[in-house]
């Protein structure tokens, strides 16, 4: 694996990681990993760091649907353009372009059910482009970027000291 | 009444860990460093495979070597790790932890009298098992200065004409010591000059950093002459379910699996099945389990040299092992004094060995954040402690 595989693989499980203990944990100087991440940075192979965060808990209102759309794609464009148009509304969380029986997964956030089909049916199923959507409601989240959401920190069960 | 006692059983010490539990165990703010096991969770697809198991009702005896299939894929494991061939049939058989695998090997091979070289620090088990099997442990010191290696020149020093058996304890707990290619070929000779068996202890093998093990098997004329003992507890984060094995030529084993017949029956049938799938598909879970481990040893590496605890650097198993000779202390004292004062667990060289004196045993099976505030308090007790 190369150092920037390294590297990724890393901030990837913690964004918050220094970037002096990476350096020491990778075994090379904390210049040659900070070069790399704003390397990285730049070229758009590290996008951003977001937290992961179970809303649930909070006082936070907040709906998550996955819409299935079935869209046109349009000559000259293919479906990059009216994906494009979709994913520029703030409350789209992700676009995909999927292979199947649908053509775009659209995950949206919104703070409730009406919020979130107030935004389907007056911004997403009017476009021109689209054909159809079918809107699933997330009912709860077990599991986000491989981390389980519900679960209580696990405790260390092992005993203290063991040959 | 009479002594209900053995005379041999009185004469063996208990572990030398044992007196730290009790003293821990009315401590629940304390932060260990001291567990000889791996901080993760048998993978999920593995523990499935035993859950799945149970399902179908797989609940009864294996055959006193332990399932075929298994046996199987072993000797294609050892095969695909060191080229050395083993009859599934014959010359495996798996145990109730690595740790039972040594009891028997001792036991099948040692007469009374015979002698035993252990090279320590090491393991706590050789020692016991050896004089349990009327066997005379003899003790090798290995050296810092030699990384705690076993030297041809030791290994000369050491051999009598009652010598029986040389046990490698490589990679090492609790030094994480590795003996390489070029260790192994240096005492290779003196084995076979000398007719000694080997029992070689490989509990880590899958644990190494930056170096491919190498196993004592894998050279000529020593594959007749060892006894090559490995398990999955290290390897697969599977402690709990007290699984190893043992390969090694047929007339040892057996004899080896005659005692185990009458002692055992057969390793639990759960924690077969759960192994057949990790041996099957958990090399991916070794290779990123030993990432993990190495990037925490660069950083205990690190941090212990930088508070004047020096340590060379161990390639092996899941262990660091500092020199503490710069507190003045001694491995018992400070073990005792760090956990009193500071409530950080260690556990002291003395414990694998009297030549243990002077170092600790400082495990990274734990997670960065766990190590950070752990070496924070090692590293304010030193600097209290250092003249």
């Amino acid at each position: 694996m190369g150092i920037r595989e390294e590297i990724l693989h890393a901030i990837a499980k913690n964004g918050r990681i220094h970037t002096e203990d990476l350096a020491i944990m990778l075994g090379i100087e904390e210049k040659v990993v900070k070069d790399h991440i704003k390397q990285m940075e730049e070229e758009k192979i590290i996008c951003g760091y977001p937290t992961v965060i179970n809303w649930d808990k909070t006082d936070r209102e907040l709906v998550t649907a996955l819409i299935e759309v079935k869209v046109t794609p349009q000559r000259g464009q293919g479906f990059d353009k009216i994906a494009e148009r979709i994913y520029r509304f703030e409350e789209v969380d992700c676009v995909y372009l999927m292979s199947g029986g649908f053509d775009l997964t659209v995950i949206i956030h919104g703070k409730s059910m009406r919020e979130v089909a107030e935004f389907v049916s007056s911004k997403l199923a009017p476009m021109e482009a689209v054909l159809s959507t079918s809107t699933n409601f997330v009912l709860k989240k077990y599991k986000e970027h491989g981390l389980t959401l519900s679960e209580a920190k696990s405790k260390d069960e092992r005993m203290l000291y063991t040959p | 009444m009479r002594n209900p006692l053995s005379q041999l059983i009185e004469t063996i010490e208990p572990s030398g860990i044992r007196k730290f539990f009790d003293l821990v165990s009315e401590m629940d703010d304390a932060i260990s460093l001291g567990v000889g096991e791996p901080d993760f969770d048998t993978p999920w697809h593995v523990r499935e495979e035993g859950i799945y198991s149970l399902e179908k009702g797989k609940t009864f005896y294996t055959s006193n070597a332990g399932l075929l299939e298994l046996r199987e894929e072993l000797a294609k494991l050892i095969y695909r790790r060191q080229h050395v061939s083993y009859d599934p049939v014959h010359e495996i058989m798996i145990t109730v932890g690595g740790s039972e695998a040594i009891d028997l090997a001792l036991r099948a091979m040692l007469d009374p009298g015979d002698e035993v070289l252990i090279p320590q620090p090491s393991y706590v088990s050789y020692l016991p098992c050896a004089t349990l099997a009327g066997g005379k442990p003899v003790v090798i010191k290995l050296e810092e200065k030699d990384q705690f290696k076993l030297t041809p020149e030791k290994l000369r020093e050491a051999i009598t004409d009652k010598t029986k058996i040389l046990i490698l304890p490589f990679p090492n707990n609790p030094t994480g010591s590795v003996m390489d290619f070029g260790d192994l070929k240096a005492i290779v000779d003196i084995i076979e000059e000398n007719d000694l068996y080997i029992i070689s202890d490989e509990i880590y093998s899958e644990l190494t950093y930056g170096k491919e093990h190498v196993s004592i098997i894998s050279f000529p004329g020593m594959r007749e002459r060892t006894v090559y003992i490995n398990g999955f507890s290290k390897a697969y984060a599977m402690t709990g379910w007290r699984l190893g094995y043992a390969a090694g030529p047929k007339v040892i084993l057996e004899q080896m699996l005659k005692i185990h017949q009458f002692a055992i029956m057969c390793a639990p049938t759960t924690s077969q099945y759960a192994a057949l799938e990790a041996v099957k598909h958990g090399d991916e879970d070794i290779e990123r389990m030993r990432e993990a481990y190495n990037q925490r040893r660069k950083y205990l590496i690190h941090a212990l040299n930088d508070m004047g605890l020096t340590c060379f650097e161990p390639f092996g198993a899941f262990y660091v092992f500092p020199s503490i000779r710069s507190t003045g202390m001694t491995s018992d004292e400070f073990a005792n004094k760090l956990l009193e004062e500071e409530k950080v667990a260690v556990v002291p060289g003395t414990a694998f060995g009297e030549c243990g004196e002077g170092f600790l045993r400082v495990s990274y099976a734990y997670s960065i954040e766990d190590l950070k505030i752990a070496l924070e308090r090692i590293k304010r007790f030193v600097k209290r402690h250092t003249k």
